[in-house]
């Protein structure tokens, strides 16, 4: 029985899209079988994203509304041989097309086939994020280190844990700057973790490849040297349980650790 | 009531305590007895008779002990005893009192109350504790005092008609005594809040943001009908009834 994640955030434009489309690659590449779900209906990226927008025949509604099987309307990566799938959206239709019901079905009948279904949740908090929730098991809020972000994390996490059928939520920041980090002219980590009080997934830093890879319809995680690819496939592997520690942000803040260390031995 | 008054009545009623007794051909039981105090006129009524009789009781002793000649006014206290009045019931008891000149029913004390009233009584005298963050766009409405174990976030708000504690962060916003107790008193670990209420009154975070400590405080209305903000423990001197202890240790 395949796991299915949910992944949301309350405020557009933090990356949610982006992420899904990483971490899906990134466990396709670990060897998993993953589908990937786009619930955004009427404004749909997660295709073009993956670069996979040309191959769409059927969608999520055409599904729903039974004019089609499942299968049919799942579009192949190639890349991944039969390990990647994508559930595009619908674009002519509306969020109302589709009801939590309907969606926790479909959800549950990819379960069969899939080690991983990741739903790309749509911002906001009305019937689109109550869709792409109701067939999830688990949620990851993903948020930024700007204010307002934290704020709607915080609202999204309030409406998470009212869901009796899903484990805690966990989170990922997104577009860490670190020189804005350093000059603490950018929320700091510890102080969103401890302010939105769920465990920490992973943080990735702020990356002009990730737009330029996806601009391409390739996830940033398919290249090995980007830091924000690293970041991605070190999140995977925490999904899959293994324990992997945050990446340091700069060389700069590893040589501060390093002296650190240095400074706690020579005080003895 | 002033002194001449309430010795007239004091002498009417015997040295403070009377009993009368009505007779109605065959001897009946007094079911009232009335008591002269400093404060007034205190009724106690026997609490297993008839309610009819005890009023047509209560309207002959008063009867036969005022005068009708003009006065100041006289309070008169009742105690109902093990008999729980219908609001009815009091009306009428009221009415019986306020026909004699110079009375004036100033309190009518029952041993027994409802148990929807024990319950909304119990209710405003608790302190209820809840383990939760309190995250932005969520409520929590408390009756009686909060003691929340967990942050109140940002957008969140937290609502008690007694006493707010919070044992975590508080940064959204709290409104103690929000059926008007203006004594009532918010305390938090980190008091960092966005809006403090008490009562009607309202205060809001200053700005400009602040790195001082914030750390165990206290909020309260002065006698300046502000809210302030002060150290914890101050309030043992400004609140007292927050210690509920019996006795000392």
């Amino acid at each position: 029985m395949g796991e299915a994640i949910v992944i949301t955030s309350g405020k557009g434009g933090v990356g949610k899209t982006t992420t899904t489309a990483n971490l899906g690659t990134a466990l396709a590449l670990l060897g998993k079988r993953v589908c990937l779900v786009d619930t955004d209906i009427g404004l749909r990226n997660l295709d073009v994203i993956m670069g996979l927008e040309n191959r769409i025949i059927y969608d999520l509604v055409d599904v729903i509304e039974g004019r089609c099987t499942v299968q049919k309307a799942l579009v192949k990566d190639k890349r991944f041989e039969d390990r990647l799938y994508l559930l595009p959206a619908a674009q002519t239709s509306d969020k109302s097309a589709v009801t939590p019901e309907q969606m926790k079905q479909l959800i549950d009948d990819l379960r069969q086939d899939y080690d991983y279904i990741l739903i790309d949740c749509p911002a906001g908090i009305e019937q689109g994020y109550k869709n792409a929730v109701a067939g999830a098991d688990e949620a990851i809020v993903v948020t930024t280190p700007d204010i307002s972000a934290v704020r709607d994390a915080d609202r999204i996490i309030g409406l998470l844990e009212k869901e009796e059928h899903m484990r805690r939520p966990r989170l990922i920041i997104n577009r860490i700057r670190s020189h804005m980090l350093k000059n603490h002219d950018m929320l700091d980590i510890d102080e969103i973790v401890m302010h939105l009080s769920i465990d920490l997934l992973g943080i990735i830093v702020d990356d002009e490849h990730v737009i330029k890879a996806s601009n391409n319809g390739e996830p940033i995680v398919l290249d090995p040297n980007s830091k924000a690819s690293i970041a991605y496939r070190n999140i995977a592997r925490r999904l899959l349980g293994e324990s992997v520690p945050l990446m340091s942000l700069d060389d700069e803040e590893q040589k501060g650790f390093f002296s650190k260390i240095r400074k706690l031995f020579s005080a003895r | 009531m002033n002194r001449r008054q309430c010795e007239g009545i004091q002498k009417k009623c015997g040295e403070i305590f009377i009993e009368v007794k009505v007779v109605a051909g065959k001897e009946k039981r007094a079911y009232v007895s009335m008591k002269g105090t400093k404060e007034g006129l205190t009724l106690h009524l026997d609490d297993t008779c008839a309610y009819d009789e005890l009023l047509k009781q209560v309207d002959e002793l008063l009867m036969t002990t005022t005068r009708d000649e003009e006065g100041p006014l006289v309070a008169v206290h009742v105690h109902v005893g093990n008999r729980y009045l219908t609001r009815e019931q009091e009306e009428r008891l009221r009415d019986v009192i306020r026909m004699k000149k110079n009375l004036i029913v100033h309190s009518i004390v029952s041993n027994v109350m409802t148990k929807q009233e024990a319950l909304e009584w119990k209710k405003k005298n608790e302190i209820v504790s809840v383990a939760k963050i309190v995250r932005s766009g969520q409520v929590l409405h408390i009756d009686g005092d909060l003691l929340l174990i967990g942050d109140v976030n940002p957008g969140g708000t937290v609502i008690a008609t007694g006493n707010i504690f919070v044992l975590g962060a508080l940064r959204g916003i709290a409104h103690a005594g929000y059926d008007g107790n203006r004594q009532a008193i918010i305390a938090a670990s980190v008091m960092k809040p966005t809006q403090l209420r008490i009562s009607d009154v309202m205060n809001r975070a200053p700005d400009y943001r602040t790195d001082e400590g914030n750390e165990m405080e206290c909020a309260y209305i002065d006698e300046h009908d502000q809210i302030v903000v002060d150290r914890l423990q101050l309030l043992m001197h400004l609140r007292p009834h927050l210690t509920r202890l019996e006795g000392s240790f």
